[in-house]
């Protein structure tokens, strides 16, 4: 693999950067490999980087059935945070925080990871009695955060109204100061370009329609392009089409899968310099290195695979953003667009083995797994070395919602991604 | 944006004023004592989540009020029928497991 640097930008300028070397092969697939992965976004890549680079295991396949990061992983709204309230998932979003932190340069790719901060307002006395908490048990597990309040939050943010004369002011925030974005395609770009280095075989139009197993193990996947391709294990990491996966597998999940939107204003000047997310009036925002408004808020509340959702989800979402930053009400929007997420009863991933052997489900992040890429992938590349859950994975069984140890994210950790 | 017909107030309304409320025909587990974690977590939680038809109960939330079902096409959005809460849907998928 050629080597990024900014010398090598240099004298690729002297050929007219012509010369650049194909960023990843385009193999035909083996016969069979050791794990084959089921999804090309950014989960199932950092999977396959990690199974190679940390476990050895490179004769690896990850089969996608469109383009690589062409799912959610290119759909979302790229904020990174680890704030969560509970120890379990604390700890994995953390994980992949301090992954992130060394990303760029463990993979050698400009993932544009940017600590600007996010802010999750409150707006209610039990907002800020529940930003209190989370923000305490943040600390109580090594996570950075504070409490902030409107004055503090009106210095950080001048853009926003932070006056008592709106119809919900803001009474306070959590700050996270190592939050962020990350450039989203760049992300499943680098974890790709490393993964292919390693050898890990990245196949894409190659749509996984079965899985094929014996005596009740899977050994093998059916592809619509290639036919089977076996292997010893299968993880899967395919997001809002994981039910469908779970169905060629004779299983069902604990999850339905919903639209959610997101859009962007044309570009304008520098005025947003952090992340600022809002539950109770529902909206978040941030600015990217364009210029562009970036906005998004829930999810549209039907069932759906069909990658766009409906207007009023979309009017809501601006009505929010516009009650915050009235400035904004001249700026026009540029596009919208939708992607399928896999939402969890508890909001909460799954990570986890299946009813079927040697079969891995890596799924349920539904609006928020963005931020988790780099962690969800170190713990699956550990969970299909291993064949078992991982010391972090375990808590996210999927068998948890028939015991009911569920990991109650929802609201609590100002779940809006 | 969906344009939903409500059979209780007989006409059709714009989607805001409905809320769609998941799965349809989840059946109460008839002897809650016996039931097993499995089929309790099943009843619970696990979904059939289906990429094309999908029988979903919806309620007229700011309107009438009352429940009702709907087949849908999860991939076009396509509505196919409405029908009443106990009533059977007539367009069935024929695919196994559905
Ligand atoms: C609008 C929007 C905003 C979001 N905002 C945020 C945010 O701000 N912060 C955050 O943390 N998260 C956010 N998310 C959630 C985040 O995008 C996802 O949780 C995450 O990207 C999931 O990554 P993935 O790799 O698992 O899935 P994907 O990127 O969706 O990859 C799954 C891949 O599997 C492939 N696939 C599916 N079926 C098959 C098959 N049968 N055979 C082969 N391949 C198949 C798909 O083509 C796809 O490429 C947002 C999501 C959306 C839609
Ligand atoms: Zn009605």
């Amino acid at each position: 693999m050629e080597k990024y640097s900014g010398f090598g930008l240099f004298t690729h300028s002297l050929s007219c950067h012509e010369n650049w070397q194909r960023v990843w092969r385009n193999p035909q697939p083996k016969k069979k490999y050791d794990v084959i992965i089921v999804g090309g976004g950014g989960h199932g890549l950092a999977t396959a980087y990690y199974l190679a680079k940390v476990h050895n295991i490179t004769n690896v396949a990850v089969v996608e059935k469109g383009y690589l990061g062409g799912g959610n992983t290119a759909r979302n709204t790229t904020i990174v945070r680890s704030n969560y309230l509970w120890d379990e998932s604390a700890h994995l979003y953390e994980h992949a925080m301090k992954l992130w932190e060394g990303l760029s340069q463990d993979l050698n790719y400009n993932v544009m990871f940017s600590q600007r901060g996010v802010l999750n307002l409150g707006h209610t006395l039990q907002d800020m009695r529940d930003i209190e908490r989370r923000v305490n048990a943040n600390r109580l597990n090594g996570i950075d955060g504070e409490v902030l309040d409107a004055k503090q939050i009106q210095e950080l943010v001048p853009a926003m109204d932070c006056s008592a004369n709106t119809r919900y002011p803001v009474m306070g925030a959590s700050w996270q100061p190592r939050a962020g974005v990350a450039r989203h395609d760049a992300v499943a770009w680098g974890y790709a370009r490393a993964a292919d280095a390693l050898g890990v075989d990245l196949i894409q139009q190659c749509e996984v329609v079965d899985i094929v197993t014996e005596d009740g193990a899977a050994v093998g996947v059916e592809t619509k392009q290639y036919g089977t391709i076996k292997a010893d294990r299968v993880g899967c990491v395919v997001a809002g089409n994981s039910g469908v996966l779970a169905k060629m597998a004779g299983f069902r999940l604990p999850l339905e899968s919903h639209p959610l939107q997101a859009l962007v204003s044309e570009p304008i000047k520098p005025v947003l310099d952090t992340v600022v997310m809002s539950n109770h009036v529902h909206g978040y925002i941030s600015q990217s290195d364009k210029g562009d408004l970036v906005i998004g808020a829930g999810i549209d509340g039907y069932n759906g695979y069909g990658q766009r959702g409906s207007y009023p989800t979309i009017e809501h979402t601006v009505q929010a953003i516009m009650e915050l930053f009235p400035i904004f009400s001249r700026v026009r929007m540029n596009r919208q667009w939708g992607g399928i997420v896999d939402t969890c009863p508890d909001a909460c991933p799954i990570i986890s083995a299946t009813p079927v052997e040697n079969l891995f489900f890596n799924c349920g992040w539904g609006t928020g797994g963005f931020k988790a890429t780099p962690g969800s992938g170190h713990v699956f590349a550990a969970t299909l070395a291993q064949g078992e859950a991982s010391k972090l994975a375990k808590p996210f069984s999927m068998f948890r919602f028939y015991d009911g140890s569920l990991i109650d994210e929802h609201g609590a950790a100002g779940v809006a991604h | 944006m969906f344009h939903i017909y409500c059979p209780h107030c007989e006409d059709h309304r714009e989607e805001e004023e409905f809320h769609a409320s998941g799965e349809a025909h989840i059946p109460r587990p008839l002897d809650p004592q016996s039931c097993s974690d499995e089929e309790w977590g099943e009843y619970l939680y696990f979904r059939k989540n289906p990429r094309g038809l999908h029988h979903e109960l919806w309620v007229h939330a700011v309107g009438c009020r009352k429940f009702f079902n709907i087949t849908r096409d999860t991939v076009t959005y396509e509505i196919k029928e409405v029908y009443k809460v106990g009533e059977k849907p007539s367009v069935t998928s024929s695919e196994k497991n559905q």
